[in-house]
């Protein structure tokens, strides 16, 4: 897998491959950028990064109950002089709804980078309602959204991105395409009980 | 089965008043950061003086324990406290869990908790009934919560609020009953940039 290009893996890659080289790519880009605190709620698509963020002393990684707490956490972070990035998968686009008008309201930074799910080989039909709407959604709640289907373009567009966002200060979302992250793989060896085989 | 028949009007009838809470509370605090939840807290700490060093906050609801935790991590050198409400807190349960698995040691939580809705028309909250958040707290991990439900105890939570080992958080039992409505600044870019400067934080950090 190593010696392939990201763009020979894409649409066939498993989630979660720990040794593609957007990750580092962008937690980089994330220290480029001053981040201090990497609020998450977990996607194997994330793991990496997750685990590069636990690692790094200059960073507090934030384990989250529910996204909506990462959108209030990081703007408490930016009333103290702290710059922070949220981290999530697409279904976690709609837990944030109510608390981005804290963003919008207060004009607070918020980078968020979102890996996407229900969008290309998903093999689970309940990703799909926040997979097909999160782009919508977070346009309509006034955030700038970037989508990234290539992975030696993620890292740009984070970077992109979070001259934005701190600059401004604005609201914008990275939407990591399925393409890059993989879709999830349901072994065949799993039990579907309840229906004919 | 438990016994599920309980008073779910006994907050009518607690003797502690929530300004009087607040105003000791805040009172020689100056240096205190302090996040507000939306609705009565807001009020109560705009009547014991509107400062620049409190983001009060007019929506947002569930979101006051996890901006405290955020503003507690981001400035570790300072203390921080979260005045904040039942039903508020209710909505955003999850960070306290979070809080638990972070450890803040400056971080104070302080729940006005009258058991009730007070902004739409005082319907009971799930502490008018079993819920208990300081019990919710300590088993999330917090080291020190506790409740306070009479004047004694009320006249210790200063004190006791930053001797207890943090994060800490305290509910207060408070009268059920609503105060004049006192309200702080409502534009959220300029307490938020009144916050910051109080801080000497400098633009776009």
């Amino acid at each position: 897998m190593q010696g392939e290009t990201a763009k020979g893996r894409q649409g066939n890659q498993k989630r979660g491959d720990m040794t593609a080289q957007w990750v580092p790519e962008v937690f980089q880009t994330l220290l480029d950028n001053g981040i201090g605190q990497v609020a998450y709620v977990p996607d194997a698509g994330l793991a990496a990064l997750i685990e590069m963020a636990q690692a790094e002393p200059r960073v507090t990684a934030v384990a989250l109950s529910s996204e909506q707490e990462g959108v209030a956490l990081l703007a408490g972070a930016w009333l103290g002089g702290q710059r922070g990035a949220l981290l999530m998968q697409s279904s976690g686009v709609g837990n944030c709804i109510n608390l981005l008008s804290l963003t919008q309201t207060c004009r607070f930074p918020l980078l968020m980078v979102v890996t996407m799910r229900g969008q290309w080989g998903e093999a689970n039909p309940w990703q799909v309602p926040m997979g097909s709407t999160a782009k919508a959604v977070l346009e309509q709640a006034g955030l700038v959204v970037f989508e990234v289907a290539e992975a030696d373009r993620v890292a740009e567009t984070v970077a992109a991105a979070a001259t934005m966002v701190f600059n401004g200060p604005r609201a914008a979302a990275v939407l990591i395409s399925q393409r890059i992250v993989g879709a999830k793989t349901f072994t065949a060896a799993a039990t579907v009980t309840g229906q004919p085989r | 089965m438990s016994d599920v028949r309980v008073d779910d009007s006994r907050s009518d009838r607690y003797p502690l008043r929530r300004r009087e809470v607040v105003a000791a509370l805040l009172a020689d605090t100056e240096e205190l950061l302090i996040v507000t939840g939306l609705g009565a807290p807001s009020w109560d700490a705009a009547a014991a003086g509107d400062r620049d060093r409190t983001f009060p906050l007019w929506g947002a609801m569930g979101g006051a324990v996890s901006m405290g935790l955020g503003l507690a991590l981001a400035r570790p050198q300072d203390r921080v406290l979260v005045l904040t409400g039942d039903g508020e807190l209710l909505m955003g349960l999850g960070s306290l869990s979070t809080v638990g698995s972070q450890q803040p040691a400056n971080l104070a939580v302080v729940v006005l908790d009258n058991e009730r809705y007070g902004e739409t028309g005082g319907q009971r909250t799930h502490t008018a009934r079993h819920t208990d958040l300081a019990a919710v707290a300590a088993a999330c991990g917090w080291p020190s919560t506790w409740t306070v439900s009479e004047q004694t105890a009320a006249d210790e939570l200063p004190a006791r609020l930053w001797s207890e080992r943090g994060p800490r958080l305290a509910v207060v039992k408070i009268a059920a009953a609503n105060e004049p409505l006192v309200m702080p600044p409502r534009d959220g870019t300029w307490l938020k940039e009144r916050f910051r400067r109080a801080l000497q934080v400098a633009p776009h950090s």
